[in-house]
């Protein structure tokens, strides 16, 4: 690892942290209902969306209530979306006159993006039109990213409520998060892209003349270059912000016009984590105890930057083989060092390695850099990363919502440590909240495993493996666990666009989205029912260094229990064999 | 105290050779089917005994799959001989307390009124409000209440104490418990139980385990365990595709075989836990059954590791014995000796210590002897917690002794005044710890006796132990807040309840429930009953009443109320353990995995060879060790899992920090070591 790599995850991390102070003192604000600026400016619009809607925003739901709304509003979602997709040929804002996209494609990306998933088995300005990008894909980043932060906002209700029936109304939540978070959010990040010349316009493409001209053959001479462009900044923005990832085009972040300058790509990179962060904050000031907040950011991070340095640091000093075979492993004044195969000469091996680490940590998924070249430690990190049920920052709401399953799981086991019946938040926690978050951290874990079995079993999933020898199987690996944790990137080299794999990571990303949110809207549902039990010398703090270390424990420990058999047939025995 | 014909040690011959029988009939799998991590196990071992038979597995050295078959067999049965260790010693209670019950005659009467008419029955024919005469040496055929007479009895069977007790009609000493014997004297009882539902058939239930129904944390944490054991369930099932697929890419070596996987499984689910859970339970309320507490539920012993609140009774909890009478302090104008002479008429028929005592003091300093109130003509007034006074109306004199409120109202009710002098005296005596009673005759108050109050030695320190441990103490007094205040302070208790009548009790523990706290306390009276039934951990005692006894969901069959902190303790410890063995479980499945990954997936992909950090002889050695481990560690851990885990009165973080280290790191290394150690055996031996 360079100096440089050091200072540039120092200046990410400080000003993550500055940015995640204030946010989330202004989105506990909102998930309160308080009175702030912009509700003054908005509070119109949101009054008139309840009104167009039928919803009295005062109305309360009970856990249930609150969990059917938002399976019916997702379920709406992706209706509307896989009928946009099927149409998008007939419909207007088509420029490059793309068709109809493929039924189990369509299938595919419309759960894909209503679970904050956004895995792209397409290419983006090849296969949606500006409409479905615009009115299908955008859309659903706003609100896949407003349902998970609904959902969050109650289960933090149920913890501070007591012996209440009622979590709130999802619907005023679900309009109160896009309208007072993620939109001004995106405005403004739209807006500042827009200035390091990401381009935003309704037009499909611009030719431009090549300055070198490129001769393929004696006959064929390539003069004029075709560049798909579009509402790309507008995209990007709430791509990046609501952990969704799926980028306007195919190569995602690492397309130049994604991620024009340095700037774009450190305001970009932080925006990855943004709101996942900013939401622990939240988490202490709604529950009444900045500490308790404090404590589940700090667990985060204890995760996420020794997994960041040693990304960083596999991919700066590469492998034996590489510099065997002559390549500069080492950084100098004309060679950025390390394993810059599929890497962007622009961003180097630091703002990758930041930027893989990142996007897997939270479920963003938006990629710069091509993670099927990694080393293999530099892959499997980002691919343990999402096994981990991205709770490490996670995706918007989702990644908090997970966290605290974990949580309970570890208070279970201290309190039990301490001899006293667990309890988090002074709310106890017994056997229906250890069944369902057990659901929560186990199922999407067991759906990794079933749907890479299935892969790995099958004629039709082998089809899609591109590498051969362990690599292959951390492809299939990966594209499961991106799935399931709906996390959505991907590794590469897996031809993921069949009818099998369509299908198959589209049921992970169903259960790997729901059967956690459903669990965690029950638990919510019995701990607002509950009577706070008050702190006392017996109680255990859960805001200490012991209890961030121990909930750390807990999800390492699940995570490399679980994973351990499949990643020793992957990245594990690549990287043995490749000293 | 423990019963001296008791097996105390914990792995006794006696209870050995019959667990290691009954450790046998567990094997059934209808037994099994209750946890479903040693269900897992147990699938597991008749699944490799299967592979074992010659000619089903090829691939295997057939001694290396008869072996794995084995030890999954001893995983299972050290688990089933843990439950039965743990059952057998409450079975050996169980039929001490069994003895007690047979062959018991009854004497039934006819009539409570009439004493001679009676038929002999079986105590099994009796029936709730059936009356029996028990006369001296008989046994007391079931539990119930003395109506009439007064007797010593021998409790020995139930409490184990050898000293008898007298138990008499009215009052707080009426209860009696099938099994014990009369003494001396005879007594009538009215029959309050059936047949099967005596206090002594509910203990020997409980003991048998047969009723032992899972406490709430346990469920919970058996739901944790399910899903742990899925997850690796699904861990080990999808490890077959991905080896499968593994040995096509690499083109070498083959999958791991069947026996290996299921070893794998049971390595991986928690067994340790898995296996000592129901042992923990029983083991539980066995050690209360030690200590001469009989829990109505394990949900009772659990809740009480969870209690923040002790209502102690001031009286015999807090204070020695009960107070004594030390002074008369007349009011103005009258004669010390006549305050005497009317608190000891007062106190004649008044059979309360103080009362005695009081009787006892004014025949010591004024030579005033005892009297017979109906000798007298006098008639009684006996002490109700309303009133809060007693006295004797003899010859148109009304003399009252009673609580100073209480008497003051009644004084100027009835026209009277309290004198300032007697006011600051009672005063005095209150802030002094003491406590006052007021004297009347009529509308005229004579003045005050102190009673003084004892603070038992060491109380103190346990109160701070308590405090430590996150419970606050409150002291139940029927005194006035000075006199309370006074004595809470030389205590060192956190609170206190002063004048306290069943109905404050009830709305002291129902404020503290409201406020989220968990409410223990102890209680004898037929007026605690109240309270008992409200608060979350009862503690009756055993010289109780049968309502009192009722109310709670234990018994203290000692009758003493400080036993309550050691309940604490052993409802914390029982927690403690089954954390402990959780976390060391789940540690436990690192090594294992060092262990079995290298062996399992070397000669698929040879460079996973280096994942063997322990260097194991081979890799038949390497998954064998790693199940023999998984099998001994529940042995070595039984004597853990009965005696509980030592439990320290520190801050929950403190208590969290130790604890981490010594099961949770504890539980990272030890199997490093320990399959090291086998392999080397096994290798030593000529084994693998």
């Amino acid at each position: 690892m360079t100096g440089k790599s050091v200072l540039e995850l120092l200046v990410f991390v400080a000003l993550l942290a500055a940015g995640a102070v204030p946010l989330g003192g202004y989105l506990a604000r909102v998930a309160r209902g308080d009175r702030h600026l912009l509700a003054r400016v908005f509070g119109p619009i949101e009054r008139g969306v309840y009104r167009a809607m039928g919803v009295d925003p005062a109305r309360e739901m009970t856990w249930s209530g609150y969990a059917t709304a938002a399976l019916v509003f997702s379920a709406i979602g992706y209706v509307l979306l896989y009928l946009l997709l099927r149409t998008q040929g007939v419909l207007p804002l088509n420029p490059n006159a793309l068709g109809a996209v493929a039924p189990d494609l369509a299938m595919n990306t419309a759960i894909s993006f209503v679970t904050n998933t956004n895995w792209q088995a397409y290419g983006g300005e090849s296969t949606m039109s500006h409409l479905s990008q615009m009115f299908g894909l955008g859309v659903q980043n706003f609100l896949s990213a407003a349902t998970g932060l609904a959902v969050l906002v109650a289960l933090i209700r149920g913890f501070s409520r007591e012996r209440a029936s009622t979590i709130g109304n999802f619907w005023a939540d679900l309009v109160r998060g896009t309208l007072y978070v993620l939109l001004p959010l995106s405005l403004v990040l739209a807006l500042l892209l827009v200035w390091q010349g990401v381009p935003q316009t309704a037009r499909g493409t611009v030719s431009a003349t090549l300055v070198e001209p490129l001769r393929i053959d004696d006959t064929t001479m390539v003069t004029t270059q075709t560049i798909a462009v579009g509402p790309v900044a507008s995209q990007l923005a709430i791509k990046q912000l609501g952990t969704n990832g799926g980028g306007y085009y195919n190569v995602n972040s690492a397309h130049p016009l994604e991620n024009p300058t340095p700037l774009a790509t450190l305001l970009e990179s932080l925006a990855i984590l943004l709101i996942p962060a900013a939401l622990c904050v939240t988490f202490g000031h709604l529950v009444g105890d900045r500490r308790q907040g404090w404590a589940l950011l700090a667990v985060m991070f204890v995760i996420f930057l020794p997994l960041v340095t040693m990304t960083i640091a596999a991919e700066s000093t590469a492998t034996a083989a590489l510099a065997q075979d002559g390549v500069a492993v080492n950084a100098g004044p004309d060679a950025p060092g390390g394993q810059m195969e599929g890497k962007e000469v622009r961003f180097g091996i630091a703002q990758s390695a930041i930027w893989a680490t990142a996007t897997t940590a939270a479920s963003n998924g938006s990629v710069n850099a091509m993670h099927d070249s990694f080393t293999p430690i530099g892959g499997l990190i980002p691919m343990w990363l999402m096994q981990l049920g991205e709770v490490v920052f996670g995706g918007v709401g989702s990644g908090l919502y997970g966290l605290l399953a974990f949580v309970l799981i570890a208070v279970f086991v201290a309190g039990l440590l301490v001899g006293r019946t667990p309890e988090y938040l002074g709310k106890k926690v017994e056997a229906f909240e250890m069944k369902m978050a057990s659901i929560a951290v186990l199922a999407p874990a067991t759906v990794v495993l079933l749907a890479g079995a299935l892969a790995v079993g099958t004629t039709a999933g082998r089809a899609g493996v591109f590498n051969s020898g362990p690599h292959g199987f951390s492809e299939v690996l990966y594209a499961v666990s991106s799935a399931a944790n709906n996390n959505g990137s991907a590794f590469g080299g897996l031809s993921a666009n069949s009818p099998f794999y369509n299908t198959l990571l589209g049921a992970a990303m169903i259960i790997g989205r729901f059967w956690v949110m459903v669990p965690m809207l029950a638990i919510a549902g019995a701990m607002a029912r509950k009577a706070r039990v008050p702190v006392g010398a017996g109680t255990l703090p859960t805001h200490g260094p012991l209890f961030v270390g121990l909930v750390v424990g807990t999800i390492v420990l699940v995570g490399a229990l679980t994973f351990l058999p499949a990643l020793a047939l992957g990245p594990i025995a690549e990287q043995l064999s490749a000293r | 105290m423990t019963r001296p014909d008791l097996p105390t040690r914990l792995l006794d011959r006696r209870l050995m050779l019959p667990a290691l029988r009954a450790a046998f009939a567990k094997l059934d799998p209808r037994h099994q089917l209750r946890n479903p991590v040693m269900f897992v196990t147990w699938t597991g071992a008749v699944f490799t005994t299967l592979l074992a038979l010659p000619g089903v597995t090829r691939t295997e050295h057939p001694g290396f799959v008869v072996a794995i078959a084995g030890w999954l067999w001893f995983t299972v049965y050290f688990a089933n001989l843990a439950e039965a260790l743990a059952e057998g010693r409450g079975r050996a209670q169980a039929d001490a307390l069994k003895a007690a019950r047979q062959n018991v005659v009854a004497k039934k009467l006819d009539s409570p009124e009439n004493h001679l008419r009676f038929e002999v029955v079986q105590a099994t024919a009796l029936r709730k409000g059936d009356h029996v005469i028990v006369s001296a040496g008989d046994t007391i055929p079931g539990d119930g209440e003395i109506i009439e007479g007064i007797a010593s009895v021998d409790e020995s069977a139930v409490t184990g104490e050898s000293a008898p007790v007298i138990r008499e009609s009215g009052g707080d000493r009426s209860a009696v418990t099938g099994g014990t014997r009369v003494l001396s004297d005879w007594i009538v009882v009215r029959i309050a139980a059936n047949p099967g539902e005596s206090f002594l058939d509910r203990i020997i239930g409980l003991i048998e385990a047969a009723a032992r129904q899972k406490t709430p944390n346990e469920i919970a944490l058996d739901i944790l365990l399910a899903g742990l054991t899925i997850v690796f369930l699904i861990v080990v099932i999808t490890l077959l595709p991905f080896a499968r697929h593994a040995v096509d890419v690499a083109g070498q070596g083959t999958p791991p075989s069947l026996p290996v996987l299921v070893a794998l499984l049971v390595c991986l689910i928690p067994t340790t836990i898995g296996g000592l859970l129901s042992a923990i339970g029983i083991a539980g309320m066995d050690r209360m059954l030690r200590q001469n507490v009989i829990a109505t539920s394990g949900r009772a012993v659990e809740a009480a590791g969870d209690v923040d609140v002790l209502l102690l009774d001031k009286t015999g909890t807090i204070t020695l014995g009960n107070r004594q009478a030390t002074a008369f302090l007349p009011a103005p104008g009258i004669g010390a000796e006549r305050l005497a002479e009317a608190a000891q008429l007062a106190s004649l028929a008044d059979e309360t210590p103080e009362g005695r005592s009081i009787v006892v003091l004014a025949k010591e300093r004024y030579g005033l002897r005892e009297r017979a109130v109906a000798a007298l003509g006098g008639q009684f007034v006996p002490f109700t917690a309303q009133t809060r006074m007693s006295g004797v109306d003899l010859d148109g004199r009304r003399i009252r002794k009673g609580a100073p409120d209480a008497v003051s109202r009644m004084v100027q009710d009835a026209g009277g005044v309290v004198p300032a002098a007697v006011e600051a005296t009672v005063a005095e005596i209150g802030q002094s710890g003491g406590t006052p009673l007021l004297v009347t005759d009529g509308a005229t108050v004579l003045g005050a006796v102190h009673l003084k109050d004892i603070v038992k030695g060491g109380i103190r320190e346990r109160f701070a132990e308590l405090r430590r441990m996150g419970i606050k103490t409150v002291m139940i007094t029927g005194d006035n807040p000075l006199t309370a205040a006074a004595i809470a302070a030389e205590a060192g208790v956190d609170d206190f309840l002063a004048q306290a009548t069943p109905e404050s009790k009830l709305t002291l523990i129902r404020q503290y429930q409201q406020g989220g706290r968990l409410v223990a306390m102890t209680g004898d009276g037929t007026n605690d009953a109240p309270a008992l039934a409200q608060a979350d951990v009862a503690v009756a005692m055993q010289s109780g009443t049968q309502a009192a006894k009722e109310a709670g969901n234990m018994v203290d069959l000692d009758s003493n109320p400080t036993k309550l902190l050691e309940i604490v303790e052993t409802g914390k410890q029982m927690l403690i353990t089954r954390g402990a063995l959780t976390t060391f479980s789940l540690a436990n499945d690192v090594a294992k995995y060092f262990a079995i990954i290298p062996a399992a997936f070397a000669p698929i992909y040879p460079v996973l060879g280096r994942l063997d950090v322990m260097r194991l002889s081979s890799p038949a050695g390497a998954i064998l060790s790693a199940v023999i481990f998984n099998a001994l560690i529940i042995v070595a851990l039984v004597p853990l899992a009965l005696r509980g885990v030592r439990y320290q009165p520190l801050g929950a973080p403190a208590l969290l920090q130790r604890n981490l280290l010594r099961y949770g790191i504890g539980g990272l290394v030890i199997p490093f070591l320990g399959i090291k150690a086998i392999d080397i055996v096994l290798h030593a031996v000529g084994l693998v």
